[in-house]
C-alpha cells in the first residue's frame, strides 16, 4: 500500500513541479534586446543626404517613444529607441543596421526608410531573424512572407494605391483615354504595374506612358507632348517637386483632363500651394491618413491625441508636414505590437502579433481605415479613400476601397 | 606669357613627395599589419565588417592617390569606377554564377579598361578641367545604371542582392571573419604592387609628370601614355575595391554609388595625405567613422559637424595623416638622441 501510494504520489510531483516551472517560463520570454525594464528599439532614417527631409519621422517617433516613456512605459518597460543615420546610401544602411543588431542589440529593426536601403539590409535582417519591422516604402515587394518571414510593410503599396484609381477610373469614367506621367524609377514602375494590373483587359484605355527623370530641371516639355495626345486622363506619378510643376503647367497651356495624382504628392504646403491654389482645384487622389491641417480633424479624437502630443513632447514638428502623421502612426503600431506581446518578447512572438492584427485603426488613419494582417498577408495598409481638391483643402468623398493584391 | 611658360613657371598643383617619403619603414608596416592581423580575432562581427569596410575604401583611396600623388591628376569620378566593379562582381556572382574571387580580377581588368579609355580624351584637360571631367562621369554613373537596357543585367534601380561566400575548406570562421582575411590579402598584394610600381620606372615617370610635365617630355616620359596608365592602374583598383565593396554589403544600387562617394573618397585622400600611401587606411578610417562620430555629437546637424571636424583637421594639419607621421618621427628620434 505504501509502495503504491508513494508511485503515484512521484508522477503528481513530477507533474506539479512541471507545471509550475512552465508557467513561470510562460510568463517571461526575452530575445536580445528586451528585459524586464527596457526593450531596444533600432531605427535607420536619412538624417543628412538628399532624402534629409525624411529624418523628421526619425524624429516624431524619437518624440513618440519619450511621451510612452514618460507615462510608464509599455508593460512596465521602458522604450530606447536608437535611431541612425544612413544618408539614404544603402551600404551605409547595412553598416548601421549590423551596428544596431550586433553592437546595440535590439530586439527589432522598426521603420527603416527608403527602398534601396531595405532592399540592402532584407538578406541580412532575414538571416539574423531580426523583425524588420514596418518598412517606409511603398514598394511591394515587402510583402513577401514566403521568402522573407522576417519582413513586414505598414503604408498602402504605390500598387495597392494604383489599382484603387484603375478602379475609379473603371466606374466613373469607362470610355476614358488614360495619359501617365511617371517617374523613371521603382516608384514609378511600381506604381504604372498597378495601374495597369487594376486595369486588366481594359489596359488599352491607357494611350500614352511618358516617364522623366529626376535629375530633369523641369518637365514641362512632357506635359506639352502629352497634351498632344489628347488624352482627357491624367494619371500622375510623380514626387512632390515634379508635381507642383505639372499642376503650373498645364494651368499655362490650359490643359484639363482628369487630374489623378500620386498619394506622395498631396502635400497642401509643399505642393498646391507653390503650383497656386487656383490651379489645383478638381485635381483627385487618395488618402489613408488624416490631414494635420484639415479644420474637420479639429474635434476628432484622435487628432486631438495627436496634436496633445505635438504640443508637449514635439512642439518644434510641423503639423504640416505628412511625415509627422506618418512617423506618430508607425510608432503607435509599433507601441501596439509590443503592448499584445506582453511579457513574450521575442523577436517569433513579435513578427506573430505584427501579423495577426485585425481591425486596428491608429489615431492619424482615417475613419473606417483598418489594419488588418495575417501570415499570409503582410501588406498592413490596403485601404484609401478618394478625395478631391476644392478650395484650399482636400474633400473626402467616396467610400473606403480597398486596393488588395492578389488575395 | 605664352602658354608654355605658363606651364613652366606654374607651380604644380600637386605639391612634390619624395618617393620614399611614400612609405612606411619596415618596422612600422610589420606593426601595422600584426594588428590587422591579430584585432579581428578579438572583436564582435560588426566591428569585423566595419575593418573589411576601412580596407576597401582604403584600396579606393589608395587607388585615387596613385593617381592624385603619383602622376598628378585629379579625379572625382572614382565613384563611377568603384561602380562599374562592383556591379562586375554582382552580376557575375548572381547572373553567371562565377565564384566571388574570380569576378574580382575581371573587375579590376574592366575597370583598367575603362579608366584608360576615359584616360584618353581625359588627356586634353589638366587640373581643375579633369575634376570637372571625372565629375561628370560620377553624375552619370548612377543613371546609366538604372538604363532600362542594361536592366535585365542590372536589376535597373532595384539592385542586385550578392550572396555572401562561406569560409572554404570548412575553416571554423564566420563569413564576416573570412571575408576580413580574403580583403586584407588581396589589400597587402595590391599595396606592395602599388609602391613597388611607384619606385620603378613607371612610378618614376608618373612622378617626374606630376612635378613637370614639359621637363618630363624633354626626358623622353611618353606623356600620353603614363598619364592614361595611370588612369588605368587607379580605375582597375579602384574596380577590385568596388567588387569587394558588393561583395561585403550584399548589394549593390545605383544610389550606393552617387557623386558624395566620390568625394569621400577624395576626402580620405587629402585626409590621409596626397601622395602617402599608408595614408589611405587612415582616410578610409577618417570617411568612416567620423560621420559616425559626428552624428554621435548632434543628430540634427551631422553635417555641419562633420564640417567643422573637417574644418580643424584641413586646418591643424593640411598635409593629413603624413604631417601627424612625420612629426612623430622626429619626436621619436629626439628621444632617442637624448
Amino acid at each position: 500500500m505504501l509502495a503504491i501510494l508513494r508511485t503515484t504520489a512521484f508522477p503528481a510531483a513530477v507533474v506539479a513541479f512541471v507545471f509550475t516551472s512552465s508557467s513561470a517560463l510562460a510568463q517571461k520570454k526575452y530575445d536580445t534586446g528586451a528585459t524586464d525594464t527596457e526593450i531596444k528599439i533600432g531605427h535607420i532614417v536619412p538624417y543628412s543626404g538628399p532624402a534629409s527631409a525624411y529624418g523628421v519621422i526619425g524624429k516624431t517617433e524619437e518624440a513618440y517613444f519619450k511621451m510612452i516613456n514618460e507615462n510608464g512605459g509599455i508593460n512596465g518597460r521602458k522604450i530606447k529607441f536608437i535611431s541612425y543615420d544612413d544618408a539614404y546610401s544603402p551600404p551605409k544602411a547595412v553598416e548601421q543596421v549590423r551596428k544596431l543588431v550586433e553592437s546595440d542589440e535590439v530586439l527589432v529593426v522598426f521603420n527603416p526608410l527608403g527602398t534601396p536601403s531595405n532592399s540592402a539590409i532584407q538578406k541580412y535582417l532575414n538571416a539574423k531573424k531580426v523583425p524588420q519591422l514596418f518598412v517606409a516604402t511603398g514598394a511591394t515587394k515587402w510583402n513577401d512572407p514566403k521568402h522573407f518571414p522576417w519582413t513586414i510593410g505598414w503604408q498602402p503599396s504605390y500598387q495597392s494605391e494604383a489599382q484603387i484609381y484603375a478602379k475609379f477610373l473603371m466606374k466613373e469614367k469607362p470610355d476614358a483615354r488614360i495619359a501617365v506621367l511617371y517617374q523613371n524609377d521603382d516608384f514609378g514602375k511600381d506604381y504604372l504595374k498597378g495601374l495597369k494590373d487594376g486595369l486588366g483587359a481594359k489596359s488599352s484605355m491607357i494611350v500614352t506612358e511618358e516617364s522623366y527623370e529626376t535629375s530633369e530641371p523641369t518637365i514641362d516639355n512632357h506635359i506639352v507632348k502629352l497634351k498632344t495626345t489628347g488624352a482627357d486622363v491624367l494619371v500622375d506619378i510623380s514626387t512632390p517637386k515634379f508635381a507642383a510643376q505639372t499642376i503650373k503647367k498645364m494651368a499655362e497651356i490650359e490643359w484639363k483632363p482628369m487630374h489623378i495624382l500620386s498619394n506622395v504628392s498631396i502635400s497642401v504646403g509643399s505642393v498646391i500651394k507653390p503650383a497656386g491654389h487656383e490651379n489645383a482645384q478638381g485635381i483627385l487622389s487618395a488618402a489613408y491618413a488624416k490631414d494635420g491641417t484639415d479644420p474637420q480633424w479639429d474635434n476628432d479624437p484622435g487628432m486631438k491625441k495627436f496634436f496633445a502630443f505635438l504640443d508637449k513632447y514635439y512642439p518644434e514638428g510641423d503639423r504640416l508636414n505628412s511625415s509627422v502623421v506618418y512617423g506618430y502612426g508607425a510608432a503607435q503600431t509599433l507601441t501596439r505590437i509590443l503592448e499584445l506581446c506582453g511579457d513574450d518578447l521575442t523577436r517569433a512572438n513579435i513578427m506573430r502579433q505584427a501579423a495577426n492584427l485585425k481591425d486596428y485603426t491608429p489615431d492619424t488613419l482615417l475613419p473606417g481605415i483598418k489594419i488588418n494582417t495575417s501570415s499570409t498577408d503582410f501588406a498592413p495598409i490596403e485601404q484609401l479613400q478618394m478625395m478631391r481638391f476644392k478650395g484650399e483643402k482636400w474633400d473626402l468623398f467616396g467610400d473606403i476601397i480597398s486596393g488588395e493584391l492578389g488575395h | 606669357m605664352s602658354a608654355v611658360e605658363e606651364v613652366v613657371t606654374e607651380a604644380p598643383a600637386v605639391e612634390a613627395v619624395p618617393k620614399r617619403a611614400m612609405t612606411l619603414g619596415v618596422g612600422t608596416s610589420l606593426v601595422v599589419l600584426a594588428a590587422l592581423v591579430l584585432a579581428p580575432l578579438f572583436v564582435k562581427n560588426f566591428i569585423i565588417f566595419q575593418m573589411t569596410m576601412l580596407l576597401i575604401y582604403g584600396l579606393a583611396v589608395l587607388a585615387l592617390n596613385i593617381l592624385t600623388g603619383g602622376s598628378g591628376q585629379f579625379s572625382l569620378g572614382q565613384s563611377a569606377f568603384y561602380a562599374v566593379g562592383a556591379y562586375t562582381s554582382a552580376i557575375l556572382m548572381e547572373h553567371v554564377g562565377m565564384n566571388y574571387a574570380l569576378t574580382l580580377p575581371i573587375a579590376g581588368i574592366i575597370c583598367f579598361g575603362f579608366g584608360f579609355l576615359f584616360g584618353q580624351p581625359a588627356l586634353r584637360l589638366s587640373g581643375v578641367y579633369l575634376a570637372l571631367a571625372t565629375f561628370a562621369l560620377a553624375t552619370a554613373m548612377p543613371q546609366l545604371l538604372k538604363l532600362g537596357y542594361f536592366e535585365h543585367w542590372t536589376g535597373g534601380v532595384q539592385g542586385l542582392v550578392v550572396t555572401k561566400p562561406d569560409a572554404p575548406f570548412g575553416l571554423p570562421m564566420s563569413q564576416d571573419m573570412w571575408l576580413y582575411y580574403f580583403t586584407l590579402a588581396i589589400t597587402i598584394g595590391i599595396y606592395i604592387a602599388s609602391v613597388n610600381l611607384l619606385r620603378s620606372r613607371s612610378g618614376r615617370a608618373f612622378m617626374a609628370i606630376r612635378d613637370n610635365e614639359i621637363a618630363a617630355s624633354a626626358m623622353g616620359v611618353d606623356v600620353a601614355l603614363y598619364k592614361t596608365l595611370a588612369f588605368g592602374v587607379s580605375a582597375g583598383i579602384t574596380g577590385v575595391a568596388g567588387g569587394l565593396g558588393a561583395i561585403a554589403v550584399q548589394f549593390v544600387a545605383p544610389d550606393g554609388y552617387t557623386i558624395t562617394l566620390a568625394i569621400s573618397l577624395f576626402l580620405g585622400m587629402v585626409v590621409g595625405g596626397v601622395g602617402w600611401l599608408p595614408g589611405s587606411i587612415v582616410g578610409s578610417a577618417f570617411i568612416i567613422f567620423v560621420p559616425n562620430i559626428a552624428e554621435g555629437i548632434s543628430k540634427g546637424l551631422s553635417g555641419a559637424v562633420f564640417g567643422v571636424l573637417l574644418f580643424l583637421v584641413i586646418f591643424l594639419v593640411p598635409h593629413g595623416a603624413r604631417q601627424v607621421a612625420i612629426v612623430a618621427q622626429q619626436m621619436l628620434g629626439k628621444l632617442k638622441k637624448n
